[in-house]
């Protein structure tokens, strides 16, 4: 028999702390290695953490509605085995911080039934002060909105003057992209190259393919790049992987983050595992996932910590070239803008083609020019024979 | 989906649209101007537009009619027309 420690886990480079928002366990209970066991609030919204190890819970050391440091420990659980060395914890002792005045604190939530609560509705629970759990949805699909939220703070007496302002979960979540960012300018010698990439035969094949296809099963040209990066990455695999402690390290799969735009501001790149295995149809029930789930739901903790490289698609917004900055400690960022029609010169003649601008921005520690040039050569060629893909 | 009226396809469009632009006043947006603009929708989004009214409405909106939905009154008239409304009249 052994003793696990659950810590709070760092959900990205940036993540300094986080407040537990409810536990899906209870002392006693049997939880299973990859289990959801707990919601987490951070500045990327709530995350649903899961655990690495399994075994019986012995104790609940963080409420909810705790605020702790990355590395704090959350739970106890009693393994089978041999006790298993802890994770490296990043934080000093794990301190409770409140999340808000003691007379504000939430209570713990109700055991059953519970909700589903869309982000928006946490964010403005947050912003007023609502305990979120307290909340009953009004609909009857059972998702607490803003609505509900907005309801409950009528319902609520004023709130006492001497409560301190309510977290500013926009700004919170700027001041993590902030901190990301600045670390990857400040240590990440970056490079970058850019092609152009002919999309016209891609395309073409993606629309016959998805006239065949019932309108639920309709594919995005997103799914393509993201298995022909996916592909390519098996080819030169300096790109794909982590740089932390002074060296490359490899990543254990070919995870594809994802950068996708949250409604009202901000951005999140969580994983889409083991790309280079999955075939279109699934890809695009995963992305199709993944993007609900960032708008209107939750991200599970190893989406956002598994990325082994990302992947920007800004072509929606009409920008023609990404210049990426990259998301620590990955070391590469592929970038994809807008397709449009361009004349292209091509044995003596000029004909309109659909043309993709293809960027590539990559850890000069951890690969050169070179295999980068590779790289975008294999996701040109790739996207030639998407029928392959 | 049996005999509707243009007032219900625009309901059953609202309420799309309303699921996944929650904070969009849908009556504010200018019925003339592209819509996925004004009401911020990127692919992903307008795929589900398409895969909810397909679903709601019993419409099969091809990817070469998407031209035709962009903005709020063409996505009403070509849905009355695909649900067989002759009104063309917005309430």
């Amino acid at each position: 028999m052994g003793v696990y420690e659950f810590r709070m886990p760092a959900l990205g480079a940036d993540m300094e702390a986080g407040t537990l928002v409810e536990w899906h366990v209870k002392p006693g209970e049997q939880v299973k290695r990859g289990q959801v066991v707990a919601v987490v609030e951070t500045q990327k919204g709530a995350i649903e953490v899961e655990i690495w190890e399994s075994g019986s819970v012995e104790e609940i050391v963080v409420a909810p509605g705790e605020k702790v440091p990355v590395g704090a420990v959350l739970a106890r659980l009693t393994t089978a085995g041999e006790a298993p060395s802890p994770p490296p914890v990043a934080a000093a002792a794990p301190a409770a911080i409140p999340a808000a005045a003691p007379g504000a604190r939430p209570q713990p939530a109700p055991a059953a039934p519970r909700a589903r609560i869309s982000p928006a509705a946490r964010k403005l629970a947050e912003e007023l002060g609502i305990d979120i759990a307290r909340v009953a949805p009004g609909a009857p699909d059972g998702v607490v909105s803003r609505e509900d939220v907005e309801r409950a703070a009528r319902a609520m007496k004023p709130a006492p003057a001497a409560r301190p302002a309510a977290p500013d979960w926009h700004a919170q979540m700027r001041r993590a992209i902030a901190a990301a960012m600045a670390r990857s300018k400040r240590e990440i010698p970056h490079y970058y190259l850019g092609t152009e990439i002919d999309m016209t035969r891609a395309l073409t094949w993606l629309e016959q393919e998805n006239a065949k296809r019932p309108v639920p099963e309709r594919m995005l040209h997103a799914v393509l790049l993201v298995k022909a990066v996916a592909l390519a990455l098996r080819e030169v695999p300096e790109l794909n992987g982590f740089f932390t402690e002074g060296e490359f390290r490899p990543g254990p799969g070919i995870h594809v983050g994802m950068a996708i735009a949250m409604r009202g501001g901000g951005l999140v790149a969580p994983a889409i595992h083991d790309a280079d295995r999955k075939n279109l149809a699934g890809l695009m029930a995963d992305l199709r996932d993944l993007v609900t789930r960032v708008r209107g739901g939750r991200l599970r903790s190893s989406e956002l910590t598994d990325p082994t490289i990302t992947l920007t698609n800004l072509g929606e917004q009409g920008v023609e070239t990404v210049y990426g900055v990259i998301y620590p400690p990955q070391v590469a960022l592929a970038g994809f803008g807008k397709i449009t029609e361009r004349p292209r010169a091509e044995a003596g003649g000029v004909s309109a083609r659909r043309m993709v601008t293809a960027t590539l921005a990559a850890d000069h520690r951890a690969s050169d020019g070179h295999r980068g040039a590779l790289f975008l050569a294999a996701v040109t060629r790739l996207l030639q024979e998407p029928e392959k893909l | 989906m049996g005999a509707v009226t243009r007032e219900q396809i625009k309901s059953v469009l609202w309420d799309v649209l309303g699921a996944i632009a929650p904070e969009v006043d849908l009556d504010a947006v200018a019925p003339d101007k592209p819509f996925r603009d004004q009401v911020d929708i990127d692919s992903f989004d307008f795929l589900n537009v398409v895969i909810a009214l397909h679903e709601k409405l019993g419409v099969d909106i091809p990817e070469t009619d998407y031209a035709r939905l962009m903005t709020l009154r063409s996505t009403l008239d070509y849905l009355a027309d695909k649900c067989g409304v002759t009104d063309k009249r917005d309430s």
